[in-house]
C-alpha cells in the first residue's frame, strides 16, 4: 500500500467515489420528482429538464465566472419547465404522462439548441471539498472529493421526509396525490397545489442538471445525459414515493453506473457499454421485482395517473 | 365531460334540426379532427418564429426555407418522403398499443433491435440469392423489434410494470446492446473511425421506387400504415381493441382475452418500428452503427400524436414531420440555425397539440347549433 498501487481495490473504490458523484442527479431529480408525484401528478419531462439545468448552469457560470449562480439558474430554468408541466396539465382533458413527453423532447431540443456555442468554451466548476487529506493512495483522495450539492442532496431527504410527515404543506401535498376531492373540500385549489409541486420537482431536477455540467463529468455537450432523468422517475417507483428510500436507491444507482468506467479504468474493457447499462437494467429488473399486476403498489399517491 | 355529453345529447335529439347544423353533427368530429391539430400546428409554427426572430433571424425567411426544404422542390419532396418512411412506421409503434390505452414510448429501441436483427440474419446467410435475403430481413426486423416491445407489454400484463417506462429503459438497453455487438463480436475490423457491422452487400440493398430516390420503405410505411387501419377500424380483433382500451373491465367481462390482445398488438406495434430498422439499414446505411439512432423512434411518438393515433392520418403526419426534418439541412445553411432548431420546433408542436386536446367539443361552431 505504501507505493500508493492498490490492485484490484480500485474497481469498489472507484464504485464507491462514483456511488457519491453519480448518484447526485439521480437523488436531486428522485427527490424532486417525489415532491411532484406525491402531489398527484407525474413529470416524465425531468429528462429535459435535467439537460436544459445542465446547459443553463454552463452557460451562466461561463458568462458570469459563478458556478453557483449556474446553479441558481438551473434550478430557475427547471422550475418554469415545471410550470409550464402544471400549466398544461391544469387544461381538461390532457393527460400529464404525454405532456411530460413533450417537454422531454422540448426540453432536450432547446438545450442543444441554445448550448451549441457552449460546447467549446470552459465554464468555472463547482468546488469540492477534499474530505480523503489523511490518506497518501490517490484513488482514495479521488473517491473522497466530494461536492457541496451532494451534501444537500443527503440532507434534503430527511427534511423532505419529515416536512411530508408532520408540515401543513406536506400534509397538502399529500391530500391533493391521494384525494383531490378531500383537498378541495377543505378549500384548497388542487391545480395550485400541484402546480407549485412541480415547480420545486423542476426546480430541484434542474439542480441536479447544473451537478452534470458543472462537477461531474464537467462539461457541456450533448450527450451529458442519456437517461438518467427518467430513470430517476422509475426511481421514485419503487422507492414507494419516500425521500429516504429515494437516497438509498440514488447511491446504489450511482455506484452501477460507476461500474462501468470503474472496471474500465483496471483494464476491463469488453463489455463496456453493457456495464453503461447497468442502470437501465438494474431499474428495469427492480421494477419487474417489485411491481405488481394483483394490487396497487403500497405507497402509492392514489390519484397517480401511472399507477391506476 | 357532463357539458359535452349533454351538448352530444342535445344533438341527438334534434334540438338543433337546422341543415347546417346535421352537416355538422355528421362531420363535425371529423373537422374537429383536423382544425383543432391543424391550428396548434399553426400555433406552433407562430411560437417558433418568434423565437428565432428573438435570435436575429427573419421568421418570414424561416418559413420561405422551411418550405423550400420540405416541399419547394422535386429533390426536397424526395428527401422528404425519404425521411417519412420510417417515422410511418415508428409512429405505429405508438399508435397501435394507443388502441388499448397504452402509451409505449419505445420505438427508438425497437427499430434498433430491428435493425440488428435483419443485419445479422443478412451477413449469416451470405450464399443466398438477394430476393430470399431480403425477405429475411424483413421477418427478422419484425420478431426482433416485435419481440423487443412486446416485452414491455408483458411486463406490464404479468407484473405491472409501467409500459412508458420500461419501454423508454429498453431504448437504452437496446442501444447498450447494439453499441456492444457493434463494437465488439460484429465489428467489421476495416471500420475503424466509426465501429460497424460488416456490409450487408450492394445486391441485398431494398433500393429506390423507379424514377425516384425514394426507397422502398415509404411503400412499406404505406402498406403497414393501410394495414393496421383495416385491422384496427375493419376487424373484430380491432374492435375488440378498441373496447379494451375503452373499458378493461367490460373487455374481460364480455371474455375477451386481454392479455393475448396485448400482447398481440405489441408485436405488432414492436414489429412495425423494427421494420423501419430493416428499411435504414437495407435501404440507406447498408450496415448496422450507432448512425441508426438518428431519433426516429423518437418524432414517431409526436407523429403518433399528431395524428391522434389513427394509422391513415399518420401517413400525412408523418410526411409533414419528414419535411419538418428535412428543411433542418437548409436552414443550417441558409440562415445558420443549430441542428436542433428541428428538435426544438418539433417539442413546441408537440407540447401545442397535447394542449389543443382541451379544445375537443368546445369549438362553438361545431357544437351544431349555431
Amino acid at each position: 500500500m505504501a507505493d500508493g498501487s492498490i490492485g484490484l481495490w480500485t474497481v469498489p473504490l472507484a464504485v464507491f467515489g462514483g456511488a457519491i458523484r453519480v448518484s447526485t442527479p439521480f437523488l436531486f431529480v428522485s427527490l424532486g420528482e417525489c415532491i411532484t408525484e406525491r402531489s398527484g401528478r407525474i413529470n416524465l419531462g425531468l429528462e429535459g429538464t435535467l439537460v436544459m439545468g445542465a446547459m443553463s448552469a454552463y452557460g451562466i457560470s461561463y458568462l458570469s465566472g459563478s458556478p453557483w449562480l449556474g446553479v441558481l439558474a438551473a434550478g430557475i430554468t427547471g422550475a418554469l419547465l415545471g410550470a409550464l408541466h402544471a400549466g398544461i396539465c391544469s387544461l381538461p382533458r390532457v393527460n400529464d404522462i404525454a405532456v411530460g413527453i413533450a417537454l422531454m423532447l422540448f426540453g432536450t431540443g432547446l438545450a442543444f439548441y441554445l448550448g451549441k456555442p457552449l460546447i467549446e468554451p470552459t465554464a468555472a466548476r463547482l468546488p469540492a471539498i477534499d474530505f480523503g487529506w489523511w490518506s497518501d493512495v490517490p484513488q482514495v483522495r479521488a473517491a473522497l472529493r466530494i461536492n457541496v450539492l451532494f451534501l444537500i442532496g443527503v440532507a434534503l431527504a430527511p427534511i423532505l421526509y419529515w416536512a411530508f410527515k408532520t408540515t401543513r404543506w406536506g400534509l397538502l401535498i399529500r391530500t391533493a396525490g391521494e384525494s383531490s376531492d378531500a383537498a378541495r373540500a377543505m378549500g384548497h385549489s388542487v391545480l395550485a397545489i400541484r402546480l407549485r409541486a412541480t415547480m420545486v420537482g423542476g426546480f430541484l431536477s434542474g439542480i441536479g442538471g447544473s451537478f452534470l455540467s458543472l462537477f461531474y463529468p464537467g462539461s457541456w455537450n450533448e450527450g451529458l445525459s442519456s437517461g438518467q432523468g427518467i430513470t430517476a422517475v422509475a426511481l421514485v417507483i419503487f422507492a414507494r414515493w419516500d425521500p429516504m428510500l429515494c437516497l438509498w436507491a440514488s447511491l446504489a444507482f450511482g455506484g452501477a453506473a460507476a461500474l462501468g468506467p470503474a472496471l474500465q479504468s483496471v483494464g476491463v474493457t469488453s463489455g463496456y457499454h453493457l456495464f453503461n447499462a447497468a442502470p437501465y437494467i438494474l431499474t428495469l429488473a427492480i421494477m419487474i421485482i417489485t411491481c405488481s399486476p394483483k394490487r396497487t403498489l403500497t405507497g402509492a399517491p392514489a390519484e397517480l395517473s401511472i399507477t391506476r | 365531460m357532463t357539458t359535452e355529453t349533454a351538448d352530444r345529447a342535445e344533438a341527438a335529439a334534434g334540438v338543433a334540426p337546422a341543415a347546417d347544423a346535421g352537416f355538422l353533427q355528421r362531420y363535425g368530429a371529423t373537422i374537429e379532427y383536423i382544425l383543432i391539430p391543424g391550428a396548434a400546428l399553426v400555433g406552433a409554427l407562430a411560437v417558433f418564429g418568434m423565437f428565432v426572430a428573438l435570435f436575429g433571424k427573419n421568421p418570414l425567411d424561416l418559413y420561405f426555407y422551411m418550405y423550400q426544404g420540405a416541399f419547394g422542390t422535386w429533390f426536397s419532396w424526395q428527401n422528404t418522403l425519404t425521411r417519412a418512411a420510417p417515422l410511418i412506421l415508428t409512429a405505429l409503434c405508438t399508435a397501435l398499443p394507443a388502441q388499448l390505452g397504452m402509451v409505449i414510448i419505445g420505438g427508438e429501441g425497437a427499430l434498433l433491435i430491428g435493425a440488428l436483427s435483419a443485419t445479422s440474419v443478412a451477413l449469416a446467410m451470405p450464399w443466398a440469392p438477394p430476393l430470399v435475403v431480403q425477405i429475411a430481413m424483413v421477418c427478422a426486423g419484425v420478431i426482433g423489434g416485435g419481440l423487443w416491445i412486446t416485452l414491455s407489454g408483458a411486463l406490464r400484463q404479468y407484473r405491472g410494470v409501467n409500459e412508458t417506462i420500461s419501454s423508454l429503459l429498453l431504448v437504452y438497453i437496446g442501444l447498450a446492446i447494439l453499441n456492444h455487438l457493434v463494437e465488439g463480436m460484429m465489428r467489421d475490423p476495416a471500420s475503424l473511425n466509426k465501429p460497424s457491422t460488416r456490409e450487408i452487400g450492394a445486391a441485398n440493398m431494398i433500393g429506390s421506387i423507379p424514377g425516384t430516390d425514394v426507397h422502398w420503405g415509404l411503400v412499406f410505411g404505406l402498406i403497414a400504415a393501410f394495414a393496421s387501419y383495416i385491422l384496427i377500424y375493419h376487424t373484430v380483433f380491432g374492435f375488440s381493441a378498441r373496447v379494451a382500451g375503452g373499458n378493461i373491465r367490460a373487455a374481460r367481462i364480455v371474455g375477451l382475452g386481454v392479455n393475448k390482445l396485448i400482447l398481440t398488438i405489441c408485436f405488432l406495434a414492436g414489429g412495425a418500428a423494427g421494420l423501419a430498422g430493416m428499411v435504414e439499414v437495407a435501404a440507406v446505411q447498408g450496415r448496422t452503427n450507432a448512425n441508426l439512432a438518428a431519433g426516429y423512434g423518437f418524432t414517431g411518438i409526436l407523429v403518433a400524436f399528431l395524428a391522434r393515433h389513427n394509422p391513415l392520418a399518420i401517413i400525412p403526419v408523418a410526411i409533414l414531420l419528414g419535411g419538418i426534418s428535412a428543411s433542418g439541412g437548409l436552414l443550417q445553411r441558409r440562415l445558420g440555425l443549430p441542428d436542433a432548431s428541428v428538435l426544438v420546433l418539433q417539442g413546441i408542436i408537440f407540447v401545442f397539440v397535447l394542449a389543443s386536446d382541451a379544445l375537443y367539443g368546445r369549438i362553438g361552431f361545431l357544437k351544431g347549433k349555431t
